[in-house]
């Protein structure tokens, strides 16, 4: 009896001791930024291109190359969930896509680089913006697919059969009753894969590069915040490095901000 | 006529509650019979049944007051509500068992489900837990279905039989007081025939309590009846007074269907 | 006319995961065939040496040195986060008081939302000189590696695996507990038996995680092509040989990068897929 109660004891001191560790990790990263954060982010930093040693034309680039990325991830991966909730359901061909696109949801994403390096800036014959914007894209078809899929899963079947009885056509019926009845679930999920997203390196080490300078053009090398921190980390002066402090703060405050305020959204919503 | 248990001026409170949920019950549970729980939902027949084996502090924050005495053979007793330490409760726990609503078989054979509580308790040795396993599927009346697949996953038997699992795995340890919380409520009315005939047959061994808000089974397999209503024990007795000749005119308006 | 539309355009949508994934195997494999046809596999794999012929031409290349680092760091990362992330998991779900639960569970999944290359940064100037002072070696190494990959899949680990413990039936856990089981036991004999599938799941996907991880790593692993001879010397991982060389690499080398690629992507869907079918299967 004893000894049963002593091992259980143990574990739970373990277990509770684990996610110590866990949080003071956080806490550990969030301070460390927090306290960068204060010594590296000034003006100069917000108003200054790269090549003056700020980030404004790389902070502006990888919400171009995220944001453009959106625009071909969403519609494609959406129109794909509402397929398979919609229309494949429970077929044989809609359940193999529901699984590839998890696995892809988890492939390497320095893979997905590779790919479009050899799709597209091997024939282009350099690094340019569509080229990330469309590896960005790609990484993110899964995630809307998954969560369009399950959203519209919570969709109350009556709904759709309401549709119907009306009259409706079945892309009506989406389009203008299921689609909007998932609404919320629908932009929290788009948010948080953005978010994910505007994170990434890896894709955009070889197809986008980056730019030392201003720029819009897409058909050239396109700067970029998270290669810019990659590549500032690893350079000997402190400028540089403090540079690459300011880069990490700003992204890591702004993927925290777009999680914490969709939780919020999401959470509201349901109470209602 | 021996007490099992005895509940005296018992008050309990949910966590964060604002106002308690059982309010002043005094109530004896006498050995080897059987004592029903009845009234309708959220009068807290179900609180009261889960407060005698201390189940409610697998949450935390909920508070008990007043006294719930189990007795011993020997016709001690001790206020189960004193106990503080875990090993106390595991104890209270081995001695007063309980059988849940739906059947819960334990993610392992149908012989593990059985030796798991004798195996808590300390038994190692292979012949006795084989004897008392099959000695509690017997008592369970379920030994002849599942004597040939002791080693099969008790997920794969039908409801009414891992109900009776349950019931074998619970008498395995050798309880004093069994607690039954709507134990039919989730099965068939040929199973539930069948556990009911088990629960008549348990009485000879350990005492019994059983929630249940179906107030022909009450009166079928009770000795006595307790009627609850928001909190308050309204009126205890023997199971034909309540049913034939009830005290309180609530009781009377329950049994005869008027509410409820 | 919109209703066939539409249905044509989502199914074709539908179509292009499946594209997709075809399309990286094959472009990967037809960028990759001139160092498979030159080096095969088993030599390919089994070849620590990694070197540019005279004149930029040719030369000799295998794959060992990283696929080894990659499969190390991830073997360290899985040792130190299985053990953490399942405590986490088990305070969520069973020990912590339910006022600590959501606080503690959004701050387990804040660390899951945050970008790998800020781990990259934090251990590059913080875990790896800490952990360079208390054993020695180099500041960069496979240790340092493996423990920031670990702190990076334990929140994503910890959450999934939370998520499948809390489907156990409270009354299921009660009635272990009416058997007079401590709350280790519970969680021993019923709770981890009976989320035994979602929690091998979660730990085969944050496996998949860590094998395709870049940026984390890219930082702290060193990126020189040599034998780990301990845990606290530098090395190389697929994924960080591709992010650091990839763009300077041309003719064979660069083929033989595209196999490494290709072996990596290989890898990761297979463990994935094991995840995925076996364990985590979505009912629909």
């Amino acid at each position: 009896m004893n000894r049963r109660l002593l091992i259980n004891k143990t574990v739970m001191v373990l277990a509770t001791g684990a996610a110590l560790i866990g949080l003071a990790v956080l806490f550990w990263i969030l301070g460390v930024l927090l306290f960068k954060g204060v010594s590296s982010i000034d003006w100069a930093v917000l108003t200054h291109d790269l090549v003056n040693k700020g980030l404004r034309n790389v902070l502006i680039g990888q919400f171009v190359l995220a944001g453009v990325a959106t625009l071909i991830g969403v519609p494609l991966g959406m129109l794909a969930g509402i397929y398979l909730r919609e229309y494949g359901v429970n077929s044989r061909f809609a359940s193999l896509i529901r699984n590839l696109s998890d696995v892809m949801m988890s492939a390497p994403s320095i893979v997905i680089g590779v790919f479009i390096y050899g799709l597209l800036v091997v024939p282009h014959g350099s690094y340019f913006g569509w080229a990330g914007a469309v590896a960005l894209g790609i990484m993110m078809i899964p995630i809307v697919v998954s969560t369009t899929d399950s959203m519209l899963s919570l969709v109350p079947q009556e709904l759709r059969e309401a549709g119907i009885a009306l009259g409706a056509s079945k892309a009506q019926v989406i389009t203008t009753i299921v689609v909007k009845a998932a609404k919320v679930g629908l932009i929290t999920g788009i948010l948080l894969a953005f978010a994910r997203i505007v994170g990434e390196t890896a894709p955009l080490l070889f197809t986008s590069a980056n730019n030392d300078y201003f720029t819009l053009n897409m058909n050239q090398q396109f700067p970029s915040l998270t290669v810019s921190i990659y590549q500032l980390a690893t350079f000997p002066d402190q400028r540089s490095i403090d540079l690459a402090w300011a880069g990490s703060v700003i992204l890591t405050f702004l993927v925290l901000f777009i999680n914490i305020t969709t939780r919020y959204i999401f959470r509201q919503r349901k109470i209602k | 006529m021996t007490l099992a248990m005895d509940t005296k001026d018992f008050y309990f409170t949910y966590a964060g509650a604002p106002a308690p949920t059982l309010k002043g019950i005094n109530m004896p549970i006498y050995a080897n019979k059987v004592t029903a729980l009845i009234g309708p939902s959220g009068c807290g027949k179900s609180t009261l049944l889960r407060a005698w084996n201390r189940i409610h502090d697998v949450y935390p924050g909920n508070k008990y007051e007043g006294e719930v005495l189990l007795y011993d053979e020997q016709g001690g007793s001790e206020n189960i509500l004193n106990y503080t330490k875990e090993d106390e409760l595991i104890k209270l726990r081995q001695r007063v068992g309980m059988i849940f609503q739906k059947p819960t078989p334990f993610p392992m054979s149908i012989y593990d489900n059985i030796a798991y509580g004798l195996r808590l308790a300390g038994i190692k040795n292979r012949s006795e837990l084989d004897e008392r396993v099959e000695k509690a599927l017997k008592g369970a009346a379920i030994w002849n279905e599942v004597k040939d697949r002791l080693k099969e996953s008790a997920m794969g038997l039908s409801g009414g039989q891992q109900q009776r699992l349950c019931i074998a795995r619970a008498v395995a340890l050798k309880p004093e007081v069994l607690l039954f919380d709507e134990p039919t409520s989730a099965l068939d009315p040929i199973s539930t025939g069948a556990i009911e005939e088990l629960i008549s047959e348990l009485r000879s061994e350990v005492t019994i309590a059983i929630v249940t808000h179906n107030m022909q089974q009450a009166s079928r397999i009770s000795d006595y009846t307790a009627f609850m209503y928001l909190g308050d024990l309204i009126e205890f007795d023997k199971t034909e007074k309540i049913f034939v000749n009830p005290k309180e005119k609530l009781t009377e308006d329950y049994i005869t269907g008027r509410f409820g | 006319m919109f209703n066939r539309l539409f249905r044509y355009s989502s199914y074709a949508s539908s179509w292009l995961v499946l594209i997709l994934l075809v399309g990286i195997f094959a472009s990967l494999y037809y960028y990759a065939s001139d160092a498979i046809h030159q080096f095969g596999f088993w030599h390919f794999v089994t070849d620590p040496t990694w070197e540019v012929g005279e004149d930029d031409e040719g030369g000799v290349f295998g794959g060992l040195i990283p696929i080894l680092g990659t499969l190390l760091s991830t073997a360290i990362a899985m040792i130190v986060a299985v053990p953490l992330a399942m405590g986490i998991a088990l305070f969520l779900t069973e020990i912590a008081h339910e006022k600590l639960i959501a606080p503690v569970s959004v701050a387990i999944e804040l660390l899951a939302a945050i970008p790998s290359i800020i781990y990259g940064m934090w251990a590059l100037f913080f875990l790896g000189p800490i952990l360079q002072h208390l054993f020695g070696g180099q500041s960069n190494s496979l240790l340092t590696a493996g423990l920031v990959l670990a702190i990076m899949i334990i929140p994503f680990m910890a959450a999934i695996t939370r998520d499948a413990m809390n489907t156990t039936p409270a009354v299921l856990k009660e009635s272990a507990y009416a058997m007079g089981a401590t709350r280790f036991e519970v969680v021993k004999d019923v709770i981890f038996p009976y989320a035994r599938r979602g929690i091998i799941g979660s730990v085969i996907l944050a496996l998949g995680r860590a094998l395709g991880e870049t940026m984390a790593v890219a930082f702290v692993i060193g990126g020189v092509f040599r034998m780990p001879e301990s845990l606290t010397q530098p090395t190389i991982s697929i994924p960080v040989l591709l992010a650091n060389n990839f763009g300077e690499a041309a003719d064979l080398e660069l083929s033989a990068m595209f196999y490494l690629a290709l072996i990596l992507f290989a890898i990761s869907f297979g463990t994935i897929s094991i995840a995925k079918f076996f364990f985590l299967r979505k009912e629909a």
